[in-house]
């Protein structure tokens, strides 16, 4: 079970709680959870990723451990804490601006 | 009774505001979306509590939400916005080609006859339709590949397709502008499209009367003279008597002819408003004085109308969309500005007030007459 944090203009637009509880059917990946985020939450399709790309966004940002995970490869294992629910994968809206 | 409803879209959110008939009154909901950018919001004319919403921000993209409550409530709907087949380049700003890249939608327009099919023009410049109600969007691509989309360049505020306009005669005519590309004509419903520049010039291109590159600040006409167009240009206000085919100037007496918006009476086909702004650098109105002007002869004399606007130390903008009439016997007149004041004239702009002052600055406006 992966415990997702969502920053809180995503909260607002998935209609859900700060913290969500997934299961992932395959190994757990950043990829494999954002697929999982997007399937339970349509509504959040095109807005971590684009979906032109698949890419992240450029302001949003995965954070995991205390340490930033935006730059890891999609398809790599997420630390075991993580995948052990004892840690939440954060997804951040980045600081910009001044 | 009738009541008006005005539709807000800003930096920060979405407003609606209510009024009955009187429009005396004013009824403010909202923020919907707060936080996000919305650039446009509108009602279908064929039903009147669809509404359809552009919620984007540098964050998370772009969301579109529907509404079948008058705005009420609200739902997203689809938001992927895929170029049609291999789509291309256009022109970057140092003259390289650069891919097509969807940023955001500017401008929903829903059909005139059918509340499950809505217009979207997007940056990058292109035209998007949904026949589901918004759940998923198709390109009609023949606007970029017909009309010289690659050697499209953006202007400053980026390439965007900002007006859609439906003729209401059945026969499948419309038109598009983008800035910094031009005004574009359809006769079969969007499939084919060719530019309808003539007339237009524009020194700041290197052939001032080219068929394509001018910027076109938005198109608006009258539903009982569809052949009557009237534009905003990036500088000039301009008119054609043949549906676009040629455009003639009928700035006249306006203090400036740069501005954003450009809007037509409800009732009189040839009474046009638009809003001076003083510079294409110097966005804010002519001597720190907000002032609508009015033409009765479809342009080329002005009157100003002030009364009840600031007229000293009044420096906002008012940007493209962000301007709009209602359809009462008194035709009223409504505008937003970039220091979040909505005013409103129940007279035509004789008299203005401000029905809302201090929201965030305000990107687009739209009315909707209920009876």
């Amino acid at each position: 079970m992966i415990r997702v944090v969502l920053p809180p203009h995503l909260r607002v637009l998935a209609r859900t709680e700060r913290e969500i509880e997934l299961e992932l059917p395959v190994e757990a990946t950043q990829r494999a959870v954002i697929d999982a985020l997007e399937e339970r939450f349509p509504s959040l399709r095109g807005t971590i990723r684009d979906p032109a790309t698949m890419r992240r966004r450029p302001f949003v940002r995965f954070f995991g451990c205390g340490e930033d995970l935006s730059h890891d490869d999609p398809d790599d294992p997420l630390p075991p804490a993580i995948i052990e629910g004892r840690e939440p994968y954060l997804v951040v809206g980045a600081m910009a601006g001044g | 009774m009738s009541k008006v409803r005005v539709l807000v879209g800003t930096r920060k959110g979405a407003f609606v505001i209510t009024s009955d008939g009187t429009r005396r009154d004013w009824s403010v909901s909202g923020p919907h979306f707060g936080g996000w950018e919305v650039y446009h919001l509108k009602g279908s004319p064929a039903d009147p509590d669809r509404l359809y919403a552009s919620q984007s921000s540098s964050w998370f993209g772009q969301v579109v939400q529907r509404s079948d409550d008058g705005g009420e409530t609200w739902q997203p709907v689809g938001n992927e916005f895929a170029y049609s087949g291999v789509p291309g380049t256009h022109q970057w700003y140092d003259g390289t080609p650069h891919p097509w890249e969807f940023a955001r939608v500017w401008h929903l327009e829903p059909s005139l006859d059918d509340p499950d099919t809505a217009y979207a023009g997007v940056e990058d410049a292109a035209l998007f339709r949904t026949t589901d109600a918004g759940r998923s969007w198709q390109e009609l691509a023949g606007l970029r590949t017909q009309c010289s989309g690659h050697s499209w360049q953006p202007g400053a505020g980026g390439m965007c397709l900002h007006t859609i306009l439906l003729d209401p005669g059945g026969k499948g005519r419309m038109y598009a502008a983008i800035s910094a590309a031009g005004a574009f004509r359809s006769d079969d419903g969007g499939e084919s499209w060719r530019p309808i520049n003539r007339g237009l010039r524009s020194p700041q291109l290197p052939d001032e009367d080219a068929e394509v590159g001018h910027c076109v600040h938005r198109i608006a006409g009258h539903p009982g003279r569809p052949e009557l167009l009237f534009m905003q240009k990036h500088w000039d206000v301009m008119r054609s008597d043949d549906g676009g085919e040629s455009w003639r100037e009928v700035s006249g007496d306006l203090p400036s002819d740069f501005g954003f918006p450009i809007e037509v009476h409800a009732h009189e086909p040839e009474t046009v408003y638009v809003v001076p702004i003083k510079s294409d650098s110097e966005h804010y109105p002519p001597e720190g004085r907000l002032r609508v002007y009015r033409s009765r002869t479809g342009g080329g004399e002005w009157e100003p109308l002030a009364e009840g606007l600031p007229q000293q130390n009044c420096y906002v903008n008012v940007l493209r969309d962000a301007m709009a009439v209602d359809a009462l016997e008194s035709c009223g007149v409504y505008f937003g500005t970039t220091g979040g004041q909505v005013y409103a004239s129940s007279d035509a702009g004789d008299t203005w007030s401000a029905i809302v002052r201090d929201l965030p600055a305000v990107l687009s406006l739209e009315v909707q007459t209920l009876r």
